[in-house]
């Protein structure tokens, strides 16, 4: 079953067309990488993805619901969440609070019991605590749930972006470079923890990375992009040795 | 005829008043283009501009034309010295914590005058001593014609400093890009104190301008001079030179326009319903170019 | 359990607060300067606790608090002088000061649903001068420059059981939301509203809510105002009411309610027990403004951050 319909995207910047033409479809449940040479337009398709572009033409189609014209937030409420290349986090809040900022729409109440802290107020956070924790233990940050987000050493800091997604409890989960920065071994460890979380909250992922061992190793299905436009999709094994894709990356 | 001569009276008083606002204007836009702050301290050193004035010419008794390059001399220092000391520290941090930091200095700069020279009014009467002209019925106060020249002779004489100076072409590079400037050897301390260097000379030339009409010592006059040169520079488009210019001409006429013909009470409320209602209509202001937040 | 013995001592200062002041008047111990201060306190922590959720919560500067405050103090203040008894007037002037303000607070909210930081600062101000000059223009029922005068008396000392349950009331209310579904969203727009976005929250929807929840506060600190010092002008309401509100805020370390209700109490007491040195006292506020700013983004303040980290740190392993 299709999980994500985009159709002929486009988009342009002062008549540059960061994106054209684009067409892709995720299959539910899926692994898929979004890979590329730099200034590619792999960022500007996530962010049309979340609502933050507007397209200049084409569609976007998550089960079926149109999501061109929507904004960030009913975007995320429709079920894509996302990561971000330079890792924002609410850096002043403490992780615990990161993880239930974002499980904003998910466990609600009204104004009046955030004014009051009524009884209802008090079910629902211990509702929000219980969830964020078994989030972050996933992510083996529960005993850092008291500290600020900006203390966290930096590869924490990309897991915990990651659990902040996972809270909206998302279709679709687009990560945005996720081992920039890290070294092998972080790389290595993200690469199971990634794999973890499809299991584990069944959401189907959309990644964008430069780091071809990992794209390898745990995508199951890729597509390039140059300039815009797609180059190639298709299995890794053979994208990889495409020799479109092998210049597009290394040059003539 | 007569509301044909009163409407031109009005429309060079606007000239006048808003030539003032420019030459301010262009000093919020300046030090906005080049380090991202709105200096908030800006209007008050016109005040520091008149004061100073006031010093060389009725205390030390300094022939005028001196004083006023004294009065120019002493602002920039002051306007570097600003920089250097309260928001150079803070050029990494929050945008509010600068913005902060300069209403801090603003509201520094005011007491400090406060005490010195108390807050009774000094009257101090105009050092611009030019006989009006007769022009088709129309009186045009010496005064006038000083702060048009000044004006214009400065905006030309700016211009031409920053494109065809190596300073300000260094302006312009910090302005794009501060990171990259600084790769390619541009001194990015240097451009910063000259822009603020410059930009406190302006307001001193404002300064001395403005209280030449006015005649009347405050410490707080340079506040809503201050307020409203930078209500034409978002106007004009805030980071745009000509710009500023162009907003501190067309806020002149309003105010002066609808002073004469609505209210004198309600002039300064309509001024600034123009600019939130050109912030709702145009946040980028007349000529200005709105960057967005790179994602 | 530890949550609650804080509750718990919270609980204890607000009513030793009150219980010591009531004493110290009945007994006739304070003077009558300090007497007059009471109130002004209380009012001082309304609109510093009201200014801390946008300064500090929100991570807008608002330099037009004294704008909602003169709203609600004008409103409130018809209301007082309208002959009815006090025990309806009060409450009633209070709930209209606060509605009025509330009211500006949504029509500032509109700009400020598309700027942010210096804009929105500027807009905040300039909002705060129109409204002066409305005030100072519209005679027939504000006097204009003149002063709208003879409002009853009402919030003296005499009353001060009424304004302490309502400071209560705004510390309450504003500590109980910051902790809070909408608090969090309030607070990850200042972090990083882009973020916020894409995680669900309506950013318009909450910088507008924390605007209007913060006049509707100022706007009751207002009628306080009013009923305290019997006589209202604009020129009482201009920006360096804002400002010294604002000082209180950053004082009380932005974002820090605890920090805030503090300052507000000593920038209240100090400078008229310090009276001789009343001509310094803009002064200091401007330099402590710079000065906290310029600590908090120093090396030292870094060091003494790391160093609480590290013990932090310490304790989990």
């Amino acid at each position: 079953m299709t999980l994500l319909e985009v159709k002929n995207l486009g988009i342009s910047f002062g008549g540059l067309r960061a994106v054209d033409g684009l067409n892709m479809s995720i299959e539910k449940g899926a692994l898929v990488g979004l890979i590329g040479p730099n200034g590619a337009g792999k960022t500007t398709v996530f962010n049309l993805l979340t609502g933050m572009y507007l397209p200049s033409g084409g569609s976007i189609k998550l089960e079926g619901t149109e999501l061109v014209g929507k904004s960030p937030a009913r975007i995320s409420q429709e079920g894509v969440a996302r990561t971000f290349q330079n890792i924002r986090l609410f850096s002043q809040m403490t992780v615990m609070d990161n993880v239930k900022a974002a499980l904003h729409n998910k466990i609600k109440y009204n104004l009046a019991a955030s004014f009051l802290h009524t009884p209802e107020y008090r079910r629902k956070e211990r509702e929000m605590n219980e969830r964020a924790r078994e989030i972050l233990q996933v992510f083996e940050l529960e005993q850092y749930v008291d500290y600020k987000a900006s203390n966290l050493p930096y590869g924490k800091q990309r897991k915990l972006e990651i659990a902040r997604a996972l809270a909206t409890d998302p279709k679709l989960l687009l990560l945005d470079e996720p081992a920039a920065g890290m070294n092998p071994n972080e790389t290595a460890e993200l690469m199971e923890t990634i794999e973890l979380i499809r299991e584990k909250f069944g959401v189907t992922i959309l990644l964008i990375e430069h780091d071809m061992k990992l794209v390898g190793g745990i995508c199951e299905y890729l597509y390039v992009l140059n300039f815009g436009t797609e180059l190639a999709h298709g299995l890794p094994e053979e994208v990889l040795n495409d020799p479109q894709v092998i210049t597009a990356y290394l040059g003539e | 005829m007569a509301l044909i001569t009163s409407i031109l009276e009005q429309l060079l008083n606007g000239l006048r008043i808003g030539s003032v606002y420019a030459l301010i204007a262009l000093g919020y836009t300046m030090v906005y283009g080049i380090a991202k702050m709105i200096n908030f301290a800006h209007g008050d050193i016109i005040m520091v501009g008149a004061y100073a004035l006031y010093v060389y010419v009725s205390l030390l008794k300094l022939p005028p034309v001196l004083a006023v390059i004294l009065t120019i001399i002493t602002c920039s220092v002051i306007g570097i010295t600003i920089e250097k000391v309260a928001y150079k520290p803070l050029r990494k941090a929050q945008p509010l914590a600068v913005l902060i930091t300069a209403i801090g200095v603003s509201y520094l700069l005011q007491n400090l005058s406060l005490l010195i020279f108390k807050a009774t009014p000094i009257p101090f009467g105009s050092i611009i001593k030019v006989p009006s002209v007769k022009l088709a019925g129309l009186n045009i106060s010496g005064l006038t014609i000083v702060t048009l020249v000044v004006t214009v002779a400065v905006m030309v004489g700016l211009t031409l400093f920053i494109n065809r100076t190596r300073m300000g072409h260094a302006m312009l590079a910090v302005s794009e890009d501060k990171g990259a400037a600084e790769l390619m050897g541009i001194n990015v301390n240097r451009t910063i104190s000259v822009t603020f260097a410059i930009g406190s000379a302006l307001a001193a030339v404002a300064g001395i301008l403005y209280i030449s009409q006015y005649e009347t010592l405050l410490p707080t006059l340079g506040a809503l001079p201050g307020i409203k040169a930078f209500v034409a520079a978002v106007l004009g488009g805030i980071g745009s030179i000509p710009g500023a210019m162009f907003g501190g001409i067309i806020l002149g006429i309003i105010e002066s326009m609808s002073k004469a013909y609505i209210s004198t009470q309600l002039s300064d409320a309509i001024v600034f319903s123009v600019l939130v209602v050109v912030l709702l209509v145009k946040p980028s202001g007349i000529l200005g170019k709105l960057k967005a937040e790179k994602v | 359990m530890k949550k609650y013995g804080k509750q718990i001592l919270y609980m204890v200062i607000a009513v030793g607060a009150y219980a010591a002041v009531m004493l110290l008047v009945n007994m006739g111990l304070l003077s009558r300067q300090m007497t007059s201060l009471i109130i002004p306190v209380c009012m001082n922590i309304i609109l510093a606790v009201s200014l801390c959720l946008v300064v500090g919560f929100l991570g807008e500067l608002s330099l037009g608090h004294a704008a909602f405050m003169s709203i609600g103090a004008y409103s409130g203040a018809l209301v007082l002088k309208s002959g009815l008894p006090v025990v309806v007037s009060l409450p009633l002037a209070v709930l209209v000061g606060g509605c009025c303000a509330a009211v500006l607070g949504f029509v500032v909210g509109i700009p400020v649903l598309r700027l942010k930081g210096d804009y929105l600062a500027i807009v905040t101000l300039a909002f705060g001068e129109i409204i002066k000059s409305v005030f100072n223009a519209a005679t027939p029922i504000t006097g204009g420059a003149g002063g709208m005068k003879k409002i009853p008396a009402v919030t003296t000392y005499k009353n001060f059981t009424f304004v302490y349950i309502l400071m209560l009331l705004v510390i309450l209310l504003v500590s109980y939301l910051v902790n809070s579904r909408h608090g969090r969203a309030i607070c990850a727009i200042r972090d990083n509203y882009i973020a916020a976005e894409t995680i669900g929250i309506k950013v318009s929807r909450f910088k507008t809510m924390a605007f209007v929840i913060s006049a509707f506060m100022a706007g009751m600190g207002g009628v306080i105002y009013a009923g305290n010092i019997g006589i209202l002008k604009p020129v009482n309401f201009d920006y360096n009411t804002s400002i010294e509100i604002l000082v209180m805020v950053v004082l009380g370390g932005m974002g820090n309610i605890t920090g805030s209700i503090i300052a507000a109490l000593l920038l209240t007491v100090l400078p008229e027990m310090l009276r001789g040195l009343s001509n310094y006292r803009m002064l200091v506020y401007a330099v402590v403004l710079i000065a906290m700013m310029l600590f908090n983004n120093s090396p030292m303040k870094r060091i003494l951050v790391e160093k609480k980290n590290m013990r932090q740190a310490a304790k989990i392993q």
